[in-house]
């Protein structure tokens, strides 16, 4: 995959990843992490190979067809993508009210979640009045609040501090566990560590396999 | 403050921000083009008007200019014409004009000559015909030639062509301008649209990516310049019937000159403005999102 002219930013990628796997992507700054979240949510196309989501190959899928793919899928964005004139409840509720569904079926839960991340207190906040760490976990509850069949998350610990950070990670498990696909891309080692998940690590677009780092939390 | 948030009477809010900075710029703009829009509108209505009370008046006359035969005098033959005339069936009134009516007539073309008596002027007859059922030309020239009176009918045929063709001139001209104004308010709207989505580019994305459809998207700007369109619409709606209004009393029952008369009901011609400028705004900003959210 490659961003235009520019070089190849992943090459001889192959892998397939369970219905219902867990995994972390590890890598240094440029490795590709970022890159192949998106090709996963459907954010950029391959420019050589194939990718299959939902057993779909993505290139056959149609205008209507990806909507209805991204729904599917949970995206924790690395710069968070929150938007800031709407309330962290609006934020937070934005998929569900995408898909179509209506305010009475998901307002209890939508703050049910926002509790539980710790963001009960400042639901009608606006983003720019939060702090990153809020930020942050305003951007997990909007990526699980429909509780996709895939979850990304880039860095989604980056700006929380541990006992958060495990927090979150115990919501991942626990997503993993409900049936969720979850891929998470992160510099945590720490994270990565603890768990006894498989790690797919990449340097340099290419990708190496390590074996599990740590005990389960 | 975080107290006063109850979840349960939470209303999702706009997903585009209700305010923009270059939102009162594109009101004035298109407001601006509704309103020269309404004035060619009005001006075609009384155009239109205009045309159709100048061909009536003409229909509704004929003019038979008469030539003395023999010894008759050409008053004498004037009024034998229109003695013959009253009685064709399609005519209301056949009256002769006095002769010096028709020395009036023909003094610019031969100065103040003091014995126009000494000259063959003809007479002519000014003759009126019924509204419904009008007496044809050639009818008019039957019944003068059984007579046997020497004349000539003019039923003011070239002028009401003339004036019919004037007419269409005007209304065509008209709806061209009334075009090239909509065209030229879609593409005001069409670049707003795409001023817009750049501005918005991070709530086109993240919604893009949360699995929004492109019509979805397309939507939210449709609706959104279709408001501001219907606002500035009403604005320049507003404006026009004030102005036409202020043509109408500085002009009385003419208007501001015979050519345009503007009347009173003319003015509800302005009504469907909001709406058509709504329509058009709605098209091209739609039109517009969708092909830039393809191309995301």
């Amino acid at each position: 995959m490659r961003y235009g002219r520019g070089p190849d930013v992943l090459s001889d990628i192959s892998l397939s990843l369970p219905r219902g796997s867990f995994h972390f992507i590890t890598g240094p700054s440029g490795a590709g992490k970022s890159s192949l979240l998106k090709l996963i949510y459907l954010a950029a196309r391959p420019s050589a190979g194939t990718v299959r989501l939902f057993g779909e190959d993505v290139a056959g899928m149609t205008a209507r067809d990806l909507p209805r793919a991204r729904r599917r899928i949970g995206v924790v964005f690395q710069d968070l993508l929150l938007l800031d004139h709407l309330s962290a409840f609006d934020n937070a509720a934005l998929p569900l009210r995408i898909a179509g569904h209506k305010p009475s079926e998901y307002r209890g839960d939508v703050a049910e979640l926002l509790t539980w991340v710790g963001l009960g207190g400042r639901m009608h906040a606006r983003p720019p009045t939060l702090a990153g760490g809020e930020k942050q976990r305003l951007a997990i509850a909007r990526a699980v609040v429909n509780r996709p069949e895939i979850l990304l998350a880039d860095e989604p610990t980056g700006n929380v501090d541990h006992e958060m950070a495990l927090r979150i990670y115990r919501l991942f498990v626990e997503l993993n566990r409900l049936g969720t696909t979850v891929i998470i891309a992160t510099h945590d080692q720490d994270l990565v560590a603890r768990s006894a998940r498989p790690v797919l690590h990449l340097d340099k677009g290419r990708l190496k396999p390590l074996p599990p780092q740590g005990p389960t939390t | 403050m975080s107290e006063s948030f109850d979840p349960a009477r939470w209303r999702p809010a706009a997903f585009l921000p209700e305010q923009d900075a270059r939102d009162p710029a594109l009101i004035f703009a298109i407001a601006v083009l509704c309103f020269l829009a309404c004035l060619t509108a009005l001006g075609v209505i009384a155009g239109d008007r205009a045309a159709h009370g100048w061909a009536g008046q003409l229909t509704g006359e004929a003019t038979v200019i008469v030539r003395a035969r023999g010894g008759e005098t050409p008053d004498a033959a004037a009024a034998r014409a229109a003695e013959t005339l009253a009685g064709v069936k399609g005519v209301s009134e056949a009256r002769a004009l006095e002769k010096e009516k028709a020395y009036d007539l023909i003094r610019p073309w031969l100065g103040d000559v003091s014995d126009l008596e000494d000259l063959p002027v003809p007479r002519l007859v000014a003759v009126s015909l019924d509204r419904k059922q009008p007496a044809t030309a050639a009818g008019l020239r039957q019944a003068l030639k059984a007579q046997g009176l020497d004349a000539v009918v003019d039923d003011h045929q070239i002028w009401i062509k003339d004036i019919r063709q004037a007419a269409g001139v005007v209304r065509w001209t008209g709806a061209a301008l009334f075009l090239l104004i909509a065209l030229a308010a879609a593409a005001v709207v069409a670049f707003a649209t795409r001023a817009g989505l750049a501005a918005r580019r991070d709530v086109v994305e993240v919604l893009h990516l949360t699995g929004a459809e492109d019509g979805q998207i397309a939507n939210l700007f449709e609706l959104r310049f279709a408001r501001i369109a219907a606002i500035s619409g009403a604005f320049g709606a507003t404006a026009a019937a004030l102005a036409g209004g202020l043509l109408r009393l500085v002009g009385g029952g003419q208007g501001i000159t015979p050519a345009l008369p503007i009347a009173w009901l003319d003015l509800l011609a302005v009504l469907p403005c909001p709406l058509l400028a709504a329509i058009v705004a709605a098209v091209a900003a739609r039109l517009t999102a969708r092909r830039l959210i393809q191309d995301l």
